[in-house]
């Protein structure tokens, strides 16, 4: 087939039949998974096993009154929701989904995931900026300051992995995993990962951007209807691409464990399709791994916080950095 | 398609920094100044230096813009008088529009005269992160190294600078 078709045609499946359907899946594990942390039933009415309830919220969403506060900056208010939206999508242009399957494969591709990720920032801080409340932009400070902070350990734990790789190409960084996966040659890179990606996510422990109990609703206190289910929409994706980038980069992306030794050589066909399979389900238990650490642990503080992203993984991640670099040069 | 694509991201830069240093509102100044930033990362890709565009988008756009954004924000907390400007949807559309034209028109007049010189084959590696660190780590590495000493004292001074402010408010 004609790349170009093949990477248009990846895209849309990708798009269309995962990333939006997997925000309405995400909300209704997330409510079944924390109601069974907390000894309770959840949503288990609208259909069989309460599978609808996702259709239910989005329908009352639309059909609730849009408001758009009187001395709120029209033009940003409208804009800001749909950045998160467009950069949580953006991300998977590079995700290798299978040996055979992806949409493209950027000689920069870990600099572009750096790149979008640092743009979406923008999203929440304008939207609380623009809303003009001091709840809002108490929110947006603060998200523009936590996501500006855990950008770096990110980072320094990606320039780990990248030696590795030997190629910034994230298809090159999968492959390099075939036998053994980042988490077992680098394990502090991948914990010092996992603890930025849920920063960027904004997920509990590090939901200081929308703390309930001090901000209101953080930087969606003003927007209402589809406008706050857009954000929504943004954090649960937000969650699904932090789970495959920490499956991508450290848990081998499509590999089985250790399949280099053992996997027997297979049809382009029947390759996709376990490869496919066994990222989704790793993305999968990603996914729930975000959930159940968000209905077990407590928030941060936001000088805890800061500590924890500039004195403890920044230098972590940089002793890690020159200490695999040193290895990896002697080893040749 | 390139030539016009090198058109539209030049007239939209050009057009972004001229509204970025006429608008009176600081952060509608700082947003326009992104998408001049971004517009030029856009010409970069355009001439295959995809390592120069996408730090271009990563350091500048990502994260000094978003810091110039912080400071806005919090500074412009008391005047509560000149918050919010006029900037209207419709003036947003109209921006859009009239650079998306203008460029159009610029290609029709400048794609009749190839105004746009050729790439050479080569360029499509000169850009490219590897040939980047060859030159940058090899050939030039001397440079490279003081600039990353350079750097460090500048952090270090303001570090000095920031400390010392704090400490006289501790004993005054």
């Amino acid at each position: 087939m004609d790349p170009l078709i093949f990477s248009i045609l990846v895209m849309l499946a990708v798009v269309l039949l995962f990333m939006l359907p997997s925000a309405a899946v995400a909300v209704y594990a997330e409510r079944r998974v924390s109601a069974f942390i907390q000894n309770r039933y959840g949503p288990n009415r609208v259909g069989p096993l309460g599978l609808f309830q996702p259709f239910a919220d989005v329908i009352k969403l639309f059909f609730k009154e849009d408001i758009i506060p009187d001395k709120a900056n029209r033009a940003l208010y409208i804009l800001a929701p749909m950045i998160p939206v467009a950069t949580a999508i953006v991300t998977v242009a590079v995700i290798p989904f299978s040996e055979f399957v992806y949409i493209t494969d950027l000689n920069i591709g870990v600099l572009f995931l750096l790149a979008v990720a640092s743009l979406s920032v923008y999203g929440v801080t304008l939207a609380g900026w623009a809303s003009n409340s001091k709840y809002s932009l108490l929110g947006g400070l603060r998200s523009a300051a936590q996501m500006i902070s855990y950008e770096l350990p990110m980072g320094v734990a990606l320039a780990s992995v990248i030696l590795f790789a030997g190629s910034l190409s994230v298809v090159d960084i999968v492959g390099s995993q075939e036998t053994w996966w980042n988490v077992f040659r680098n394990p502090i890179a991948c914990i010092i990962f996992i603890v930025a990606a849920f920063a960027e996510a904004n997920r509990t422990p590090f939901d200081l951007v929308e703390a309930e109990q001090e901000l209101v609703g953080g930087f969606h206190t003003e927007y209402s209807s589809m406008k706050f289910g857009t954000f929504f929409l943004a954090e649960y994706m937000h969650v699904v691409i932090a789970s495959m980038l920490i499956t991508t980069f450290f848990f081998g992306g499509y590999h089985l464990p250790f399949a280099g030794y053992w996997l027997p050589e297979m049809g382009v066909i029947a390759k996709s399709v376990l490869d496919i399979s066994v990222f989704l389900a790793k993305t999968t238990f990603w996914a729930f791994v975000f959930i159940w650490i968000r209905w077990t642990l407590p928030r941060f503080k936001f000088n805890q916080l800061m500590r924890i992203g500039w004195s403890r993984l920044l230098p972590l991640g940089i002793i890690n950095f020159i200490v695999i670099a040193i290895i990896l040069y002697y080893l040749g | 398609m390139e030539t016009f694509f090198f058109f539209f991201f030049a007239t939209l830069s050009i057009a972004a920094a001229i509204a970025m240093i006429t608008s009176r509102d600081t952060v509608n100044s700082a947003l326009f100044l992104v998408v001049n930033l971004v517009a030029v990362a856009g010409i970069f890709l355009l001439l295959k230096a995809q390592f120069l565009a996408v730090v271009q988008v990563l350091v500048y756009a990502g994260a000094i813009m978003v810091l110039f954004l912080f400071v806005i924000m919090l500074l412009n907390l008391n005047s509560e008088e000149r918050f919010f400007s006029e900037f209207r949807i419709k003036y947003g559309i109209a921006f859009i529009l009239s650079v998306l034209m203008l460029s159009l028109l610029v290609y029709a007049v400048a794609d009749a005269t190839n105004t746009l010189p050729v790439l050479s084959p080569d360029s499509a590696h000169i850009g490219t992160v590897e040939a980047l660190g060859d030159t940058l780590f090899v050939t030039y590495i001397l440079p490279v190294l003081s600039t990353a000493i350079l750097l460090t004292a500048a952090v270090v001074g303001a570090l000095m600078l920031a400390q010392r402010k704090n400490s006289g408010k501790k004993e005054s």
